[in-house]
């Protein structure tokens, strides 16, 4: 056992080692080690998303033909750490009458709700922080708290923005929690298994995208929602309720909610790599664990760029089309696709795996095929409503001079 | 796997303890010159009218009461599918009925017209 084949076991014998003959006992060598492990754990994505912060800024940027920041550093890299430094040192305006508990809390728990998730996100063959049994289902129990951060925010501002930002948050990231948790049932069924590892591991044959590309898809549009970017950010939807639930915050107060959302577009990013396309899968990935990490987010960055190209690209959705969407498209789709999967899996026999592929993609694509021939045929029930002024006479030359 | 849920409570009480002293040390640095009207509440800049807290239409709540409905539904599909390799075809069709249970009740809540936007 060295370094390069199983680093994170070489680290823990090292210190554990060490405090082992400072006179600990194994108990509290097993402490210090879980508690080093996910504090450098939890800071090395807190870092990360400041970099990636400033990755997402320059994206945007080329999407709407600007250069993004390019001013400090080369290709202005170290814009987000000016930032965050001036950040620090920005007033905290508490405004009259908040309800001082859940609105110091609400911040704090929207970052906690995110990054707690690394926890169970396999990186590499041994570098993991925890395969826990339950892994997929802690993933859903602990997304859940980010949501309570904004609706406790939304409340506790009093402010009548924040208040709808919270209503919405309510009705919309509360709703789309149902497609995702059903679409997250699919790779469970496959690999038998809610470890996040075990899942990896399930997927050395096939990736998952193949075999459920629907519920693959269910699941990216559901995460983008609940992360509440374009376009789904109907709760802080600037141009209708100003900033939505974070109207009253200030200083880093606001700056956690930035943090939060910016890592939530991460961590979706890695729970796809991860669920649908084989996580740290790759080659000599299960002898050299070190190349899973790269493999991982090397796959991870393209649903990363997918989603901030579609930021990029996309209008905001009206609310009654987003709770529609959920409601009467997502949700009873995600439904039928776990029913027909459950059953086609099985039909066919164990050890045929391409004409289990096949099979499972030909109910995908018939799925697809009837959801959009539904969708079409319902499309022209609902008229659309031109909401316009009447026409009226326009001061062009070619008419003043037609009347003179 | 005792340790494994250390690590996990260890993990969540650091992602909690992350913001929460950067949110202190940002208070220790930071300016604080509070005055009447700078903390009023920000409503693009008109005065606050009535309370804040409004009552508002119970549509919202519809929805949290159908979500409430189906996680709830969805979270026994678990155990389903971590068994489902043990399973035999009998087990799989009870499941499935179990969903159209669930599907019925999404028909019923779009008849009645809970689904829609007033």
């Amino acid at each position: 056992m060295s370094f390069w084949t199983d680093p994170m076991a070489v680290i823990a014998n090292l210190i554990g080692g060490w405090l082992a003959g400072l006179g600990m006992t194994e108990g509290w060598v097993t402490f210090v080690l879980s508690f080093l492990g996910a504090g450098v754990y939890a800071l090395l994505v807190m870092l990360t998303v400041v970099l990636l912060i400033w990755v997402e800024r320059k994206l945007l940027g080329r999407f709407q033909d600007r250069l993004g920041p390019n001013r400090l550093g080369p290709w202005g890299i170290f814009q987000t750490i000016a930032d965050m430094l001036k950040i620090f040192t920005k007033e905290y305006i508490t405004p009259n009458g908040v309800d001082k508990v859940p609105y110091n809390l609400a911040p704090i728990l929207a970052v906690a709700g995110v990054l707690s998730v690394w926890a169970v996100i396999p990186l590499g063959a041994t570098i993991l922080g925890a395969n826990l049994n339950v892994g997929v289902l802690y993933v859903v129990a602990i997304g859940a708290i980010g949501e309570l951060g904004i609706i406790l925010a939304g409340w506790s501002s009093r402010n009548k923005f924040a208040t709808l930002g919270g209503f919405r948050a309510v009705a919309l990231l509360v709703s789309y929690e149902v497609p995702l948790v059903v679409s997250l049932i699919i790779p469970v069924l496959f690999s038998g298994s809610m470890g996040m590892n075990n899942i990896v591991h399930a997927q050395k044959d096939i990736w998952y995208i193949v075999l459920a590309p629907v519920a693959a898809l269910i699941f990216l549009i559901t995460s983008i929602a609940e992360n509440g970017r374009a376009p789904f950010d109907l709760t802080e939807a600037d141009s209708e309720i100003v900033a939505g639930f974070n109207v009253e915050y200030s200083g880093l107060k606001f700056g956690m909610y930035y943090v939060a959302d910016f890592m939530h577009t991460f961590t979706i990013a890695f729970l796809f790599s991860t669920l649908w396309l084989g996580g740290w899968l790759g080659p000599w990935a299960e002898k050299y664990p070190m190349l899973g990490i790269f493999y991982t987010a090397f796959k991870a960055w393209f649903i990363y760029f997918t989603i901030i190209w579609l930021r990029g690209s996309l209008p905001r959705f009206r609310i009654d089309q987003m709770i529609n969407l959920n409601w009467k498209v997502l949700t009873p789709l995600a439904l039928v696709l776990l029913m027909m999967t459950a059953i086609v899996n099985r039909l066919v026999p164990e050890g045929m795996l391409v004409v289990r592929t096949l099979a499972l993609l030909a109910v995908n694509g018939i799925l697809l095929v009837g959801t959009s021939w539904l969708l079409n045929k319902f499309a022209g029930r609902n008229k659309r409503v031109v909401v316009a002024p009447e026409p009226r006479p326009v001061a062009r030359p070619e008419q003043i001079s037609s009347e003179s | 796997m005792l340790n494994d849920w250390l690590y996990i409570g260890l993990f969540v009480f650091i992602s909690m303890a992350l913001p929460a002293i950067a949110i202190f040390a940002a208070g220790l640095l930071s300016p604080k010159k509070p005055n009447p009207i700078k903390s009023t509440s920000y409503e693009c800049g008109i005065e606050t009218v009535g309370p804040s807290w409004v009552q508002f239409k119970a549509q919202y709540y519809i929805y949290a009461l159908v979500f409430l409905v189906f996680d709830v539904e969805t979270i026994f599909l678990f155990p389903w599918a971590v068994a489902y390799n043990q399973l035999t075809l009998f087990g799989i069709i009870e499941a499935v009925l179990f969903i159209l249970i669930l599907l019925s009740g999404l028909l019923y809540a779009w008849k009645k017209g809970a689904l829609e936007w007033m």
